[in-house]
């Protein structure tokens, strides 16, 4: 593919902005990324890719993405009380798909995170499908394949 | 004052930590209890290595625990179910360690010895040098006593125990109301969510026959859904109950109008099921079959407790696994009909992921409170952890069961019950001695 440094720029800036919404829990801005039909994945079989006739850990439409919002907002969950921080690391940001309609890019994450003191890390690649708009880039899908997605994981209680 | 309690407690037996209505703290955190439990409990009773659905054609297989023991279900040619000890009879390695599959053999990596589907020793390299030290129809991988009732296929390490369905006893009227969710398709194993968290076994095994959390723990769960649901899932004033089942089982009703799949049909499409009922109606489905489907699709309105790894809850399996004596490992195991409709399936997967696994609405908030249960534990020399709650407020159930409120726990001291009878008994090690 020809190299598109431009594009690439602006990709890896809009991944970059995303993380750093979730990382500062800016959970209101982020649900603001989406598109009305915009799923975001987090598969626990990485052999599938029909998401809809799998179970996924989760697979957040619209309404998911806004109550699992509101879930570590609203100081009702003793989990999400719980959680300190999170630090991502985005990195070896590749564009798969530069078409006008849609870019699919592709990302390396390493997201740490302090639980009671401890830190637990989660490797893990993570696809967009962003769609261009004049005001910037939209998120259409997001997919987060965990390193470990099939293993025995800590419950969770951010966004990845 | 508090050394004497430290020394009175080494000294006191597992099966004393039992009293009826509270249990030592020391059960959740004493290593020597835990080994004790592995094989006085696990390797000496039915326990729950999986579904029929699981290994549904011959070649089928998938790998379990049984306490810390490695074990392959398998099924073979002629349709039949094994479960194999995981160690090749040579050096001892593992013969598989693919969670599930099909496969025609399980081969040692190590020097090749390769085992048919019913564990039998079929082949070796250079067999010749064991020519007269050995046959071959002698080394098979070792295999477990293995049963099945409606599907759900529980093995033992015990080959005096009682038949399963003994052993289910009362529990099996409820497996069987359990089994009506799959919407008139037989049951199937659709995936599952897997993860641990740093604490005793037993804390899980209340858990699910604990419905007093349930509003305090859930209650951002709660706040997700629409006030419909969330008036059925307000349940703790109404007509439930926990029963006593007996052999460590008991069913916790949460909510009584969910007990039956099968009946109250003509009850109007709950909103949240709208969606499911019009994609049935589009695949050509007649109205009657839409409210069987969307009424098997809430899942059923009760937690079957199965002592001592596997709960029939609401709608999935609850399987535990013992790790060590502060970790233990999960998985909530979803279902859907065999054949059933797309949508349908679809629909229980989305309900799956809503509440339960890792990053479901549910579980983190019920391991945040198991975690802080472990830590717990390790204040001070001498507590007690009560499951006292509805002893006062006991009745005869229909069956003629010991049953208290929704929010007793009437289960935990069932269970509990059943876990003091095994530990004070001789264990495997030692029963195998005395033969």
């Amino acid at each position: 593919m020809k190299s598109n440094t431009q594009l690439l720029a602006q990709v890896t800036e809009f991944i970059g902005y995303e993380a750093d919404l979730l990382d500062h829990k800016g959970y209101q801005e982020w649900l603001s990324l989406w598109t009305d039909s915009g799923l975001y994945i987090v598969p626990a079989d990485l052999n599938e890719t029909d998401y809809l006739n799998t179970l996924n850990l989760a697979l957040d439409d619209a309404d998911m993405r806004r109550m699992r919002v509101a879930r570590l907002e609203n100081g009702e969950s003793v989990s999400a009380l719980s959680v300190g921080n999170t630090v991502r690391m985005m990195s070896r940001v590749r564009v798969l798909e530069a078409g006008e309609d849609v870019v699919i890019a592709r990302c390396a994450m390493t997201l740490n995170e302090l639980r009671h003191g401890k830190l637990v890390t989660y490797p893990a690649n993570v696809e967009y499908t962003l769609k261009p708009t004049a005001d910037g880039f939209k998120l259409e899908q997001k997919v987060v394949k965990l390193l470990h997605a099939d293993g025995f994981l800590r419950t969770v209680s951010f966004i990845f | 004052m508090s050394e004497l309690i430290e020394m009175q407690n080494i000294s006191l037996k597992a099966a004393e930590m039992v009293e009826e209505g509270r249990v030592h703290k020391d059960l959740y955190s004493n290593p020597e209890i835990f080994e004790e439990e592995l094989d006085k409990v696990f390797n000496n009773t039915w326990v729950f290595v999986g579904h029929e659905s699981e290994v549904p054609e011959a070649g089928s297989f998938k790998t379990a625990y049984i306490g810390r023991q490695p074990v392959i279900l398998s099924r073979d040619r002629k349709m039949n179910l094994h479960v194999l000890q995981n160690r090749c009879r040579h050096r001892g390695a593992t013969v598989c360690e693919a969670r599930k599959g099909k496969t025609k053999a399980f081969t040692c990596p190590y020097h090749g010895w390769g085992y048919g589907l019913d564990g039998s020793l079929r082949a070796l390299p250079k067999p010749e040098e064991y020519d007269g030290v050995f046959d071959k129809k002698d080394m098979p991988l070792e295999s477990l006593r293995v049963e099945t009732y409606q599907g759900m296929v529980f093995a033992t390490f015990n080959d005096d125990i009682e038949p399963l369905e003994d052993f289910l006893g009362a529990a099996k009227k409820w497996i069987d109301l359990f089994m009506k969710q799959g919407g008139g398709y037989p049951v199937k194993v659709l995936g599952e969510h897997r993860f641990n968290f740093p604490g005793n076994w037993k804390i899980q095994l209340e858990n699910t026959t604990d419905a007093y959390h349930f509003p305090i723990v859930h209650k951002s769960f709660v706040t997700s859904l629409d006030e419909a649901t969330a008036d059925i899932f307000d349940f703790l004033d109404g007509e439930g109950f926990v029963e006593d089942l007996g052999n460590g089982h008991s069913v916790m009703v949460m909510i009584p109008q969910l007990v039956d799949l099968e009946e109250d049909l003509d009850q109007p499409i709950p909103e949240r099921f709208a969606a499911l009922a019009q994609a049935l109606r589009d695949e050509g489905k007649s109205e009657d079959e839409v409210k069987k489907l969307v009424r098997a699709a809430h899942g059923t309105g009760f937690n079957l407790n199965l002592f001592p790894n596997v709960s029939c809850s609401m709608a999935f399996f609850r399987v535990l696994r013992p790790v060590s004596v502060g970790e233990t490992e999960i998985q909530h195991v979803a279902l859907g009909g065999e054949g059933a409709p797309d949508a349908f399936n679809r629909k229980r997967m989305r309900l799956h992921e809503h509440f339960q696994g890792p990053m479901g609405f549910g579980t983190p908030d019920d391991g945040e409170a198991w975690e802080r249960v472990q830590k717990g534990s390790m204040a001070g020399t001498d507590g007690w952890i009560l499951v006292n709650r509805g002893m006062n407020n006991l009745h005869d159930s229909k069956d003629g069961n010991p049953a208290g409120a929704v929010c007793s726990e009437t289960g935990m001291r069932g269970a509990y019950r059943q876990y003091k009878k095994m530990m004070a008994a001789a264990g495997a090690a030692e029963t195998a001695e005395e033969k």
